[in-house]
């Protein structure tokens, strides 16, 4: 048992359904009881879809339990295979069918449906939402796909894009035109927008680009195994992943066409002298570990930023990104408690967080600005415009989202020289936001003047003897604890964190005016 | 017209429901009682909901969470008690303000029969008094929607202080400011003393007795009026205060309880009730002669039925709710004029076909449903909105009937834009 505020995903049967919804002509029955039908308005509202999921639950109630639920599921599989008409059918238990053991997969064969039915096994009490998506592709692909004759042109299948992911659509869109550059046709997108039938031509293509290994890993070794169709290995995240990407499909497919990068503007935007001010911030990076390994090189090697903490919620993504953390120096957090990432990010102090929706509550928490690399997602992660994550335009984009949260340069040093304005103060918030500021009371500002003019420090009896010095036991002076508030506030976390480390280091129990600008000195770049 | 809908025969059918299970009251509940803990006992598709359903999360931390089930709890090599009341001992340490704890049922705790009655026996020893720890099912198998709430404030009922003074109880999580102006209308018309089911905060709960007399201000409390009557209370049956006609009735209906007459009241609420009219005219411009179509949701739709053809105007063609209570709705179905067909539980493929052979000018329906009606050109008013708005009494009938015009002055601003309804000027 454990105990949960926020979850990072859902149960496994939400990763199927985010497949059997990206596809079309498919249907999915899923015993499970009444309520979880809420699940569809995921769907519905957060992405917009104009139809419902294609999901049929059975929603069985308390007096069902004793009677006779597996009836209600082969009636409810039935009458979705009559009214819906799809090519095949897939069944599944959600996490309380799964105790009443009812056996839907089982119950299926037995009907007789004129349709493939393809059984998914989901243990709700051991995984989670991505295992539910990879494992539900990789089903209908063994279900469906048969090797069979290349297509006398290089094509490939693209692997990965799902209902209700983070800018799948247009990530799609993006590769499928830089195939397209390089001559080579997409032979079948999957899961989104293909149909059963598609997925039974799977096997005419080359080879297979896999965008995202959260949902469709699997799928890609098992046509690897069984299909003879190698898989690309780089996510094309970046202008250097984009670029290394479109090298790795030049080795599979002996495409020889050159790209057109005109439309890439994200390198000169990072060179230009504007973006000076983003040197060296400090960023935090948690999501899925395929979109946090992208992003933390794009912010190190694109951004000139400094990663300061990076992580996944994903498990099976742990080992690589670990290994990536320490290349970076760092060590990966792998959790899914929403509480161990909020604790770790207040520790690490970061400038910015690279996050999903759940550290845009944290930062909104702790006052750190926040872009959205990664699900889990909200209705804002789906904008009306062409905004994908991946290739040239999607290396604009991120350009675009990672800045757009930060006081901007020159505001930056404006909030610096005069810090103590009652109208253009830090607690405003960037001005570009929109935010409200609330002018600071006149009284305060004075007083700050008065402190810091008489730079006064109280007797030193006054004070309580600490033993060895700690980050624990370190005394902020009144006119010390003053002046750091009249640091920005997008840089205080920082200068707290420094001034404290060079106490502990140099034996001081106390933190006066002097140890600040000391430890700015110290640690000045 | 007496009789109303009354004699109506229910369209009763069973199939796939659409519709939410008893712990998204959990939504709501954690709001209004301000020092009160939800920790539902069940697996990670509770937790989603929870979250998914709040639509927005909420920035605070919320004050529900989910104890989440593991395969080691289930194959019986952890404890489950052990497991939970360890989880409970670090929420408690770690919120301290917390004085009431709902341990909340779900439907894999049930399956299993975790028994979470004993559970909050167990914990209230341990972590009394300065914790009550109750508990209550707002698992789907047992509990549709609003039957959370119901669920929640009827496992509150047995633990209220017994009292023989003559009170009234105001039943039904009400928003502050619904509750403070329900308060004021009840004091100047002269009753006195008013407690209200659930309080802000565990101290404030109301005592009862057999001199206690409750009037419901949400129509889906079945669970907590067999409780309260269990307990000796009194019901006084009305309808349900939405819109100037109901809010009205009701204020009469309680008022008569205690002695005092339609007289005394048409006094009090004579300048409201003007407000009330006027701002419900104002919204019926766009509501009159428009007809309107309910998905069973929240048990709301049997009064406000009521409200939007008595008050409004509109026509009903079917008024669909998950559980039709009888004892509870009857005063609401007497006043709703015969036509509509009633409908109880649900098929919703069968329900949507007989909505789109009715094409409805407004359908209420739950949010996963919304879009896709949409798509095909049907206005529709979300469901849950009616549960998390300010809606009751006079001050927010105005409001309430804007809440069903709203989605009709969209689709009439954006005539000609949607893309699968180019539709030709009228």
């Amino acid at each position: 048992m454990k105990l949960a505020v926020w979850t990072y995903e859902g149960p496994p049967h939400v990763g199927a359904m985010r497949v059997v919804t990206g596809m079309r002509d498919l249907h999915m029955v899923l015993h499970a009881p009444q309520g979880d039908t809420y699940a569809d308005l995921l769907f519905t509202m957060i992405e917009r879809r104009n139809h419902r999921p294609p999901v049929s639950y059975t929603t069985f109630q308390a007096r069902d339990l004793g009677a006779d639920t597996a009836g209600m599921f082969m009636q409810s599989a039935r009458d979705a295979h009559a009214r819906f008409q799809p090519q095949a059918l897939l069944v599944a238990a959600s996490c309380t069918a799964e105790l009443i053991q009812d056996d839907p997969g089982g119950l299926a064969e037995t009907m007789g449906l004129p349709v493939p039915v393809i059984a998914l096994d989901l243990p709700s009490y051991q995984r989670k939402e991505n295992f539910g998506c990879d494992e539900a592709f990789l089903q209908i692909c063994r279900t469906l796909a048969r090797p069979m004759a290349r297509t006398e042109r290089v094509t490939c299948n693209i692997f990965g894009p799902t209902a209700l992911g983070f800018r799948h659509r247009d990530d799609l869109a993006e590769i499928t035109g830089l195939l397209s550059e390089m001559g080579i046709e997409v032979n079948v997108a999957a899961p989104m927008g293909a149909s059963p039938a598609d997925i039974t031509r799977l096997g005419a293509a080359h080879f297979n680009v896999l965008l995202y290994p959260e949902t469709a890993e699997s799928a890609a070794r098992w046509c690897e195994k069984e299909l003879g169709q190698p898989f690309t290995k780089t996510i094309p995240i970046g202008v250097n992943a984009t670029r290394a990407f479109i090298d790795e499909v030049r080795a599979l497919s002996g495409s020889t066409l050159p790209v057109d990068d005109q439309r890439l503007r994200q390198p000169w935007w990072a060179a230009s002298v504007d973006s000076t001010y983003l040197t060296g911030k400090r960023v935090f990076l948690f999501g899925d570990g395929t979109h946090v390994m992208a992003a933390a090189k794009v912010a190190r090697d694109e951004m000139g930023f400094e990663v300061c903490g990076m992580g996944c919620y994903n498990r099976e993504q742990a080992r690589p990104l670990r290994a990536l953390a320490r290349d970076f120096g760092l060590e990966a957090l792998i959790t899914d408690d929403y509480l161990d990432v909020e604790r770790a990010i207040e520790e690490a102090a970061p400038e910015m967080i690279l996050g999903t929706q759940m550290e845009r509550h944290i930062g909104k928490r702790l006052g750190i600005p926040c872009a959205v690399i990664s699900a889990p997602v909200h209705v804002q992660d789906f904008p009306a415009r062409y905004s994908p994550q991946m290739g040239f335009e999607g290396a604009n984009v991120l350009f675009d989202t990672w800045v757009h949260p930060l006081v901007m340069g020159l505001e930056e040093h404006l909030l610096t020289m005069f810090r103590e304005d009652f109208e253009f103060h830090d607690a405003a918030g960037p001005s570009h936001h929109g935010g409200k500021a609330h002018p600071l009371p006149l009284d305060q500002t004075a007083a700050h003047a008065a402190a810091a003019e008489a730079g006064s420090m109280p007797a030193p009896d006054a004070l309580p003897q600490a033993a060895v010095p700690s980050l624990d036991n370190i005394v902020w002076l009144g006119c010390a604890e003053r002046e750091l508030k009249k640091i920005p506030f997008f840089v205080r976390g920082k200068a707290r964190r420094n001034t404290e480390k060079f106490a502990v280091e140099k034996g001081l129990n106390e933190i006066s005016v002097d140890t600040l600008y000391e430890a700015k000195a110290h640690y000045a770049r | 017209m007496s009789g109303g809908c009354t004699d109506t025969p229910v369209l009763k059918q069973r199939g796939q429901r659409e519709v939410f299970c008893g712990l998204t009251g959990i939504i709501w509940l954690h709001r209004k009682m301000q020092d009160a803990f939800f920790l539902v006992v069940g697996s990670r598709t509770c937790a989603h909901l929870l979250q998914s359903a709040a639509g927005v999360m909420i920035f605070a931390e919320p004050r529900f969470g989910t104890a989440i089930l593991e395969e080691k709890d289930l194959a019986g090599m952890a404890d489950a008690n052990a497991e939970l009341d360890r989880e409970v001992a670090r929420l408690l340490e770690r919120r301290p303000d917390i004085r009431q704890l709902f341990l909340v049922g779900s439907c894999p705790s049930e399956v299993i029969k975790l028994d979470l009655a004993r559970a909050a026996q167990r914990l209230s020893a341990a972590h009394g008094p300065a914790v009550r720890v109750l508990n209550y099912s707002g698992s789907g198998i047992e509990t549709t929607f609003t039957e959370g709430e119901d669920a929640c404030l009827a496992a509150m009922v047995p633990a209220l202080q017994e009292t023989q003074a003559q009170e009234l109880l105001l039943v039904g999580a009400l928003p502050d400011v619904v509750e403070d102006q329900a308060l004021d209308l009840l004091a100047q018309i002269g009753i006195a003393p008013v407690r209200c089911l659930p309080a802000k905060r565990a101290a404030l709960d109301a005592a009862i007795g057999p001199n206690t007399r409750f009037a419901l201000t949400q129509p889906f409390l079945g669970e907590t009026h067999a409780a309260l009557i269990r307990r000796g209370a009194q019901h006084i049956s009305a309808p349900f205060p939405f819109g100037a006609e109901g809010t009205t009735l009701w204020l009469k209906d309680v008022a008569a309880a205690f002695g005092i007459g339609p007289e005394k009241v048409d006094q009090v609420v004579a300048a409201p009730r003007a407000r009330a009219e006027k701002a419900i005219a104002a919204a019926a411009q766009t509501l009159r002669g428009k007809s309107i179509f309910f998905m069973p949701d929240s048990q709301l739709e049997i009064p406000l039925a009521r409200f939007l053809t008595r008050e409004c105007g509109m026509r009903a063609l079917e008024v669909g709710t998950p559980y039709l209570h009888a004892d509870l709705h009857g005063p609401e179905l007497d006043l709703l004029a015969a036509g509509p067909v009633i409908s109880e539980g649900q098929d919703v493929d069968l329900q949507l076909d007989r909505v789109r052979a009715a094409r409805p000018d407004l359908t209420v329906c739950g949010l996963g449903l919304a879009n896709p009606l949409e798509a095909e050109g049907l206005s529709t008013k979300w469901a849950i909105e009616l549960v998390f708005t300010p809606i009751h009494f006079y001050e927010q009938a105005g409001d309430l009937a804007a809440l069903f015009a709203r989605p009709l002055r969209r689709r009439a601003l954006l005539r000609g834009q949607h893309p699968n309804m180019l539709e030709a000027a009228e």
